[in-house]
C-alpha cells in the first residue's frame, strides 16, 4: 500500500514537473507568437482599405513649408543639386483665381489615383498601385525611361539625376530610377501617419487629414461627407486619393 | 523581264574608309557619353524633371520613324506591285533594319538604368504602349531580315510578296505605336490627340524616303553607278507628295487645337511666343523643311539636278527633325495645366513660366548630342558593312540598263 502511495506521488511529481518544464519551454513561444500577431507586418495589404488625404486649403498658409521640410528630412531628399533636378515628392503651390483674384496655398504631391496613368504607361510594371491605394515605384525593375513622368498630370514624379548619399534605410532610392511620394507607406504599415501630415499638425495648422477613405467611421470619411471637397483635374476621372477642401 | 544584277560595293575608296572612320568615331563618342551619363547620372545632361525627354529622344524617334518609312520603297514594289521600284527593294529593307537599330540603341543608352534592358525584355505591362513597342520593334527587325532573305534567295521568291505584305502592315502598326506614345498622354495638352499616329506615319514616309534618296545618291556617287532621271523621277515626286501629306496633318492638328479654347495657350506657345520652338516651327519645319524642298522638287529650274534632289532630301530631314523637336520638347516645355481657371503665383517646382519665358528652358548638353549622333553612326556603320559583304545594290541604275517592263 505504502509502496503504491509513494509511486503515485512520484508519478504526480513527475507530471507536475513535466508540466512546469513544458510550460516554461512553450510559453515564450506562444507569447512571442501573440506579439507577432499584434503587428501583422508580414501580411499583404488589403483592398478593404483605401488610404487618402484631405487637404484644407483654408488652413494652409503660404509662408509655411513644414510639410516639405518634413518630407525632405524623412526621406533624406537632401542632395545639393539645382532646383530643376531636385527630387520633387511634395511641393507648395500658390494659386490665384483668374476671375475673382482669391488666393490659395496648398501642398501638391502624388495624388495616389485609383486609375493612375503612370501605372498604365510603365512598360515593365515598375509603377504599381498597392491594394490599399498607395501608388509606388518598384525601384528594382524601374528602367528609368521616365514615361511615367510624361504621363502624370500632376507632375508628381521626379528622376534621380545624380549619385545619392546619406540614404535613409527605411526609404531606399536609386540613381537612374523614378521616384515620388510614397505616402510614407512604411509609417502607415506601422500605424503612423505620413510625415507631412504629422508636421502640419505639429505646426498647429491641421490642414492635412489622413485616413482610410473606405472606413465610414474614420475621421476623413466623416469629414469628406460633411464638407465640399474636390479632386484635381476631375475631368480626367482618375479618382485621386488626395482631395482638396476650399479650392 | 530583264534580270537585275546586284553588286557588292568595292569598298576600297577613300570615301568608304572615311565613312567607316566617321561612324566609328561617332559611336565611340556616343558610348563615352552614355558611360558618363551612367556614371554621373543624368545631371550632366540638359534634361531635368520638367523636360524629361530631350535631344537623344528626338534623334531616336527620328531614326525609328525613318526606319519604318524607308521600307516603303520595298513595299511599293512588293505590295503595290510597282515593279519599277524592285531594284531598290533590298537597300530599302536593309536601311529599315540599320536605322531602327541605331534609334533603339540611342533610346536604350539614354535610360536611367540601361543595364536593366533584360528587365524591359522580360517584364511586360501589356497596358503600356511602350511595352507593345518593344515587341513591335523587335518583331520588325526579324520580319525585315526574313524579307531580305526571301528577296535574295531564289527558292523563296514566291513567298516574297507575302512577307512584303506582313512587313508593310507591321510597319503601319509600329508607327501607330510610336505616335501613340505621345497620343496616349492625357496629361499634356500638346500630345493628347488621336492625330499623333497618322501624323507620325506621314512623317515616317517623308523622312524614310528622304534618307533613302540620300543613301542612294551617296552610294551611286561612291560606286560610280550611273543613276539617271528614269529611276530618280518617281521617288522624287513621291517625296514631294509625302512632304505635302505631313504638312496636311500638321495643319489639321493645329487648326483643331486652335478651335479648342482650352488649348489656345499651348498653340500660342508653339506658333507665336515659344522662342526656339516658334522659330523651329516656322523657320525650320515650314520654310526650310516644307516650302523649300517642294520648290526644289517641283520647280522646272531645279527638278532635274541631282544636287537639288539631294538638297530637298536633306531639307526634308532637317524639317522633320525640327518638327520632332517642337513636338517632343515643346510639348514638355509648356507648363501642365493642373489647376484650370487658376493662375500659379508661386511654386516649388516650375508650375508657372520661368523667368518670364513662355515655357520651361531647355539647353541640351554636348553629351546628349554625342549620344544622339551615335545612333546615326551605328546606322551608317551597319549599312556600310552590309553593302560591302552582301549584294544589296543594283550594278547599274542607268536609264539604258533599266528593264522597259519596269517602267510600268
Amino acid at each position: 500500500m505504502n509502496e503504491e502511495n509513494s509511486s503515485t506521488q512520484s508519478r504526480r511529481a513527475f507530471l507536475k514537473n513535466s508540466a512546469i518544464v513544458a510550460g516554461v519551454t512553450v510559453a515564450p513561444g506562444v507569447l512571442l507568437y501573440s506579439v507577432s500577431q499584434a503587428k501583422p507586418s508580414g501580411d499583404a495589404v488589403s483592398s478593404k482599405v483605401r488610404w487618402g488625404m484631405l487637404i484644407d486649403t483654408t488652413k494652409c498658409t503660404d509662408d509655411c513649408n513644414e510639410c516639405v521640410t518634413a518630407c525632405t528630412n524623412e526621406h533624406g531628399l537632401t542632395e545639393d543639386v539645382p532646383a530643376n533636378v531636385k527630387p520633387q515628392w511634395i511641393r507648395k503651390i500658390g494659386l490665384r483665381d483668374k476671375q475673382t483674384s482669391k488666393e490659395y496655398s496648398l501642398p501638391m504631391m502624388c495624388q495616389h489615383c485609383e486609375n493612375p496613368p503612370c501605372v498604365d504607361v510603365c512598360p515593365t510594371g515598375a509603377s504599381f498601385k498597392r491594394d490599399d491605394g498607395i501608388v509606388l515605384v518598384d525601384r528594382h525593375i524601374c528602367i528609368g525611361c521616365r514615361y511615367c513622368m510624361m504621363a502624370c498630370p500632376y507632375k508628381a514624379r521626379s528622376f534621380v539625376h545624380e549619385t545619392l548619399e546619406h540614404q535613409k534605410p527605411h526609404s531606399p532610392r536609386g540613381k537612374g530610377t523614378v521616384e515620388g511620394c510614397t505616402l510614407c507607406a512604411y509609417r502607415i504599415d506601422n500605424d503612423q501617419e505620413p510625415a507631412c501630415v504629422e508636421a502640419c499638425a505639429k505646426k498647429g495648422h491641421q490642414a492635412m487629414l489622413f485616413g482610410d477613405l473606405n472606413d465610414a467611421n474614420s475621421e476623413i470619411a466623416k469629414k469628406l461627407k460633411e464638407v465640399t471637397s474636390s479632386a484635381l483635374r476631375p475631368d480626367l476621372r482618375l479618382n485621386p486619393g488626395v482631395r482638396y477642401q476650399g479650392l | 523581264m530583264k534580270k537585275i544584277n546586284y553588286c557588292l560595293i568595292e569598298g576600297k575608296s577613300v570615301a568608304f574608309f572615311a565613312g567607316i572612320a566617321v561612324s566609328v568615331v561617332l559611336i565611340l563618342l556616343g558610348l563615352f557619353a552614355a558611360y558618363n551619363m551612367e556614371h554621373h547620372g543624368h545631371i550632366i545632361s540638359g534634361m531635368d524633371n520638367q523636360i524629361v525627354w530631350g535631344i537623344p529622344h528626338v534623334f531616336a524617334i527620328f531614326l525609328i520613324l525613318a526606319a519604318s518609312g524607308v521600307l516603303n520603297v520595298a513595299s511599293i514594289s512588293s505590295v503595290f506591285r510597282k515593279i519599277f521600284y524592285s531594284p531598290l527593294a533590298r537597300l530599302s529593307a536593309l536601311l529599315a533594319i540599320t536605322l531602327l537599330v541605331g534609334g533603339l540603341i540611342v533610346l536604350v543608352l539614354d535610360l536611367g538604368r540601361p543595364d536593366r534592358l533584360i528587365v524591359a525584355m522580360t517584364s511586360y505591362n501589356f497596358k503600356s504602349i511602350f511595352a507593345w513597342n518593344i515587341i513591335l520593334y523587335n518583331g520588325f527587325i526579324v520580319i525585315c531580315l526574313i524579307y531580305l532573305w526571301f528577296m535574295m534567295e531564289r527558292r523563296m521568291q514566291k513567298y516574297y510578296p507575302t512577307v512584303g505584305l506582313i512587313a508593310f502592315i507591321w510597319r503601319l502598326i509600329l508607327t501607330t505605336g510610336t505616335g501613340s506614345i505621345f497620343g496616349f498622354l492625357v496629361a499634356r495638352e500638346a500630345y493628347h490627340t488621336a492625330l499623333m499616329p497618322p501624323l507620325f506615319i506621314a512623317l515616317s514616309l517623308s523622312l524614310g524616303l528622304a534618307v533613302f534618296l540620300i543613301v542612294l545618291l551617296l552610294d551611286c556617287f561612291e560606286t560610280h553607278c550611273p543613276l539617271e532621271e528614269g529611276i530618280l523621277h518617281r521617288p522624287k515626286s513621291l517625296l514631294g507628295v509625302f512632304i505635302a501629306v505631313v504638312f496636311y496633318f500638321v495643319m489639321v492638328y493645329h487648326l483643331a487645337h486652335l478651335y479648342f479654347t482650352g488649348r489656345h495657350g499651348v498653340e500660342y506657345f508653339i506658333l507665336a511666343g515659344g522662342g526656339i520652338h516658334t522659330i523651329l516651327f516656322w523657320g525650320g519645319y515650314i520654310f526650310l523643311g516644307t516650302i523649300l524642298p517642294l520648290l526644289l522638287l517641283y520647280h522646272e529650274r531645279f527638278t532635274k539636278s541631282h544636287a537639288s534632289i539631294a538638297a530637298a532630301a536633306l531639307l526634308t530631314i532637317f524639317g522633320g527633325f525640327a518638327l520632332l523637336y517642337v513636338i517632343i520638347i515643346g510639348g514638355q516645355a509648356y507648363p501642365i495645366e493642373i489647376f484650370p481657371g487658376m493662375e500659379v503665383i508661386s511654386s516649388g517646382f516650375f508650375d508657372m513660366p520661368v523667368n518670364g519665358l513662355a515655357g520651361h528652358p531647355y539647353m541640351p548638353s554636348i553629351w546628349e548630342f554625342m549620344l544622339g549622333l551615335s545612333g546615326i553612326g551605328i546606322t551608317a556603320l551597319l549599312t556600310l558593312v552590309a553593302v560591302k559583304i552582301l549584294p544589296f545594290m543594283p550594278c547599274s541604275l542607268a536609264d539604258v540598263s533599266l528593264d522597259p517592263d519596269l517602267k510600268d
